[in-house]
């Protein structure tokens, strides 16, 4: 990981940790009271355990213009940054993907192209509905691939931050505790509840969590979509296309709704917010992350809508195409934040249980 | 531009805002003088961190209760009794009122920060500290109509027999004169201008540190003084504590503060001890400490301890300077070697049996035979590496200020001027002559702040 992030880190830790006026906003700030001395590892940890919602920006009487320079978002932003680029495998991708939009736009285009491809090479071989476009075989010899290895390698890159963090065998009582944490996202509350700092310099607001809850919880229950839509096909043999009211699609239309909601609202907060409150080399990679997850809600949608029409083709090849750049991509991009963010839970839970 | 107000209040902190607020919601039309820019806006405020409060029963985030009584002797103690007994009392009572008030407007609090325990009965701590406070009370100043001009320097109120005239101010460097119906002053004290600490203090007062904002340079305090307004508290005095020498000259605020001194041994620049270092608990020493140091020549203390005492106080700002060997110590923080060496000697063989040692109790492991004796938490310094920090003084604020009534009004010999109020540092010296107790500041400030809103509104309306 790169020294000159972690130092800087590090200098401002020890004045937090000389200060301790923020303790109550998060839990970064009890975590870091704990150390004296700061090793890569706490920093490492401290840095997945902020969530960016700054609070603790515009509450502090050290940042510039005074002489201490604190904006601990941003410090940490920088290494956490990295921890996920230092961690990802292969490593390289991350390195290329996390701060490049352009590089993730290229690779949803090369996923359109793909199935344009697939479709002309390989065609239905008799299917219907969807499966007249490519055949359910087909499909699944693309995704299943694009699906597990993202699993694989984040798993290595798990491995590999436990190992940094110095974290213990993990306990059912600690990961409970974490999901707990996720499931609300306590933290962005602000401790007090009133929200975090996000749109309009120190005015609180709760706008980024609502954004965020209905990102996860729609990506959640397309997610659950999906799964189900497989368990019919396989068990039930039911093939898709489902109706209205069946199971895929009532999990599926209010996912993509919320989706498709959440990150409209999340790209128009990170055009407001402070760029420097952040890592800004990242930022037009988290942007393009953001608006590729919006593709693959509203080409989602659209199908839906279009199922019947000459459209549809095109707009299978779109949604298709998406999610066969989204999923691949998902160990070097933003999206790798919610796996690393529930590690950095679970090692908090094991800390707390100690103390 | 000629700004119409009922109400100009000059000051950006916390007495400021709460008596701004507080006019507000009585309809007057206010504005807010600060000299700062807006990212230093909020004076001293900025840096606190609580708020002590009375309260008969639990009260969120306090604990248990805080009685008039106790409070009142907490401050009894510490002032010496040299305290307002009037004044004190309604400022004690009132505080309960304004933790409630202080939620409404946008103040949160947190439980007691770790490290500060005791104090989870006694003071409710802000999330966020004092600029979060400050922050909040802008935002709810502005949505009741407030206009708070920053870079607004008020340089003279024009008192003409028993009211104010007008107030001449510079904004964004031009000349400004601004004509409202009432004042309120909430402009601090004078610790920021060293000349006038020097004229105060003496000579010593040019190496101090100001802890605080380097906006607080009474310059509205010496105007009304001038015009003969009624001041309190003594000219000379100012309240200081022992922090790190390395700390910038103003605005270092509380990462700065040391804990160490119990631990260690004190020198000045000769290597001479000079004071007991374990005479009592730190928070009850941390404030002689600043006189202490300001007494040694060139105004400068070198705490010494060794490894075995490294981790029993809360870290500071600037890591201590280390070494193996106490020549290359002194070596380092620029003391004669060799006489260090003998003052630490003679240090380690006035030791006794320290089996006893307790570092959060007056444990009673004291020196024999040596002058100043170190009468508690007294062990060898022996064991590498050696770690050192240097004092300096810190100036928290001065008690030199304006002589208010209970409805926070300002006077002459004459008597009451009909449209000048005060508030927060500025007229605490009418409260506290000496001494200090923690979070009474804020308390002072948030009780005489929206009484000197109410008064001026009802006057202005
Ligand atoms: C490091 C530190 C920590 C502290 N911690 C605590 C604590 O935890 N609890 C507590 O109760 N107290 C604490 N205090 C004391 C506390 O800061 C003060 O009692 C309190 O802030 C005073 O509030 P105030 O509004 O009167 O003054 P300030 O907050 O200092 O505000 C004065 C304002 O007047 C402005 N001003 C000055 N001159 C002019 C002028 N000529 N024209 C226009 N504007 C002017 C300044 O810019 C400033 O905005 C602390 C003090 C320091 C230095
Ligand atoms: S961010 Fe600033 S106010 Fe908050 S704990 Fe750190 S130094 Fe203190
Ligand atoms: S930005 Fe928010 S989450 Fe991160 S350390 Fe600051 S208060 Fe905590």
């Amino acid at each position: 990981m790169q020294i000159d992030l972690l130092q800087e880190a590090r200098r401002q830790a020890e004045i937090c940790n000389a200060c301790r006026y923020c303790e109550g906003y998060c839990s970064v700030f009890p975590a870091l009271h704990e150390e004296r001395m700061f090793t890569d590892g706490n920093l490492t940890q401290l840095a997945n355990l902020c969530h960016n919602c700054r609070g603790c920006y515009y509450a502090c009487q050290y940042t510039a213009p005074h002489e201490f320079d604190l904006n601990l978002p941003k410090a940490l932003a920088e290494v956490r940054q990295d921890s996920w680029e230092t961690f990802a495998w292969p490593g390289p991708l991350a390195h290329w993907f996390q701060k490049s939009g352009v590089l993730i736009a290229v690779a949803t285009i090369v996923g359109f192209a793909l199935l344009f491809l697939a479709f002309r090479a390989l065609g239905s071989s008799g299917g219907e509905g969807f499966y007249a476009v490519l055949s359910h075989s087909a499909m699944v010899t693309i995704f299943l691939p694009a699906f597990l290895f993202p699993l694989f390698s984040i798993g290595i890159s798990l491995r590999r931050y436990w190992r940094a963090t110095d974290g213990k065998s993990v306990k059912m009582s600690d990961i409970f505790d974490a999901f707990v944490s996720a499931a609300r996202m306590k933290n962005l509350a602000g401790g007090h509840g009133d929200g975090c700092n996000f749109e309009d310099e120190d005015r609180f607001s709760q706008a980024r969590r609502l954004a965020h809850q209905a990102v996860m919880y729609g990506f959640l229950l397309c997610f659950a979509s999906t799964s189900v839509g497989t368990l019919m096909h396989y068990l039930l043999d039911m093939p898709a296309p489902y109706p209205l009211w069946s199971l895929p699609k009532l999990l599926g239309i209010p996912g993509g709704i919320l989706m498709v909601l959440g990150t409209v609202k999340l790209a128009y907060l990170k055009l407001n917010a402070d760029k420097d409150l952040g890592a800004p080399s990242a930022w037009g990679g988290e942007m393009a992350f953001i608006l590729l997850l919006f593709l693959v809600a509203l080409s989602g949608l659209l199908l839906y809508g279009l199922g019947n029409t000459a459209a549809m083709p095109t707009m299978l090849a779109i949604h298709l195409g998406s999610v066969l750049s989204f999923f691949p991509l998902t160990p070097y991009t933003k999206m790798a934040h919610g796996f690393y963010r529930l590690a950095a839970l679970v090692r908090d839970a094991q800390r707390k249980s100690k103390a | 531009m000629t700004i119409t107000c009922d109400i100009a209040v000059i000051g950006g902190g916390n007495a400021a805002l709460c008596a701004a607020i507080t006019a507000a919601e009585k309809g007057a039309k206010v504005v807010i003088l600060e000299t700062a820019p807006k990212a230093y806006r909020g004076g001293n405020s900025r840096h606190t961190r609580n708020f002590r409060c009375m309260h008969a029963g639990p009260l969120d985030p306090l604990v248990d209760d805080y009685s008039e009584e106790e409070y009142f002797e907490d401050l009894l103690k510490v002032t010496a009794g040299k305290t307002d007994e009037k004044l004190a009392r309604l400022a004690i009572r009132t505080s309960e009122e304004c933790l409630p008030w202080m939620q409404e407007h946008g103040v949160r609090f947190q439980p007691s920060l770790s490290g500060t325990l005791s104090l989870a009965r006694t003071n409710a701590f802000f999330m966020g500290g004092g600029k979060s406070l400050v922050n909040a009370y802008y935002r709810t100043a502005e949505k009741l109509g407030v206009t708070a001009f920053y870079e607004a320097n008020v340089i003279h109120l024009e008192l003409d027999g028993d009211a104010v005239r007008h107030i001449d101010y510079t904004h964004e460097g031009e000349a400004k004169r601004l004509a409202p119906k009432a004042v309120i002053v909430a402009s601090g004290g004078f610790q920021a201008d060293i000349d006038w600490l020097t004229r105060a203090w003496g000579p010593a007062a040019q190496n101090f540190l100001i802890r605080g904002t380097p906006y607080n340079r009474g310059v509205v305090l010496a105007d009304l003084l001038e015009q003969d307004v009624q001041s309190v508290g003594d000219p000379t005095q100012c309240h200081a504590v022992a922090i790190d020498g390395r700390a910038p000259k103003y605005d270092g605020g509380i990462v700065t503060r040391l804990d160490c001194v119990p631990f260690s041994i004190v020198v000045n620049k000769d290597a001479e001890r000079f004071y007991d270092e374990g005479e009592d608990v730190w928070p009850k020493r941390y404030a002689i400490w600043g006189r202490l140091v300001a007494n040694q020549p060139d105004q400068v203390g070198y705490v010494i301890i060794d490894a075995k005492s490294l981790n029993l106080f809360m870290p500071s700002v600037f890591p201590p300077i280390k070494a193996d060997t106490l020549e290359e110590l002194a070596d380092k923080m620029g003391l004669p070697a060799e006489k260090l060496r003998n003052t630490v000697e003679s240090f380690n063989a006035a030791c006794g049996d320290t089996s006893d040692f307790h570092p959060t109790e007056l444990d009673g492991v004291a020196t024999s035979g040596l002058t100043p004796p170190k009468t508690n938490w007294a062990r060898p310094i022996t064991e590498p590496p050696f770690y050192g920090y240097s004092l300096r003084t810190g100036v928290t604020f001065t008690y030199l200020g304006l002589k208010v009534d209970e409805s926070a009004q300002c006077s002459t010999a004459n008597g009451p001027i009909r449209n000048l109020w005060a508030a927060g540092e500025t007229m605490a010296g009418s409260i506290l002559g000496q001494g200090y107790l923690a979070g009474f500041g804020m308390a002072i400030g948030t009780v005489f702040g929206r009484i000197a809103g109410r008064e001026a509104a009802n006057y202005a309306n």
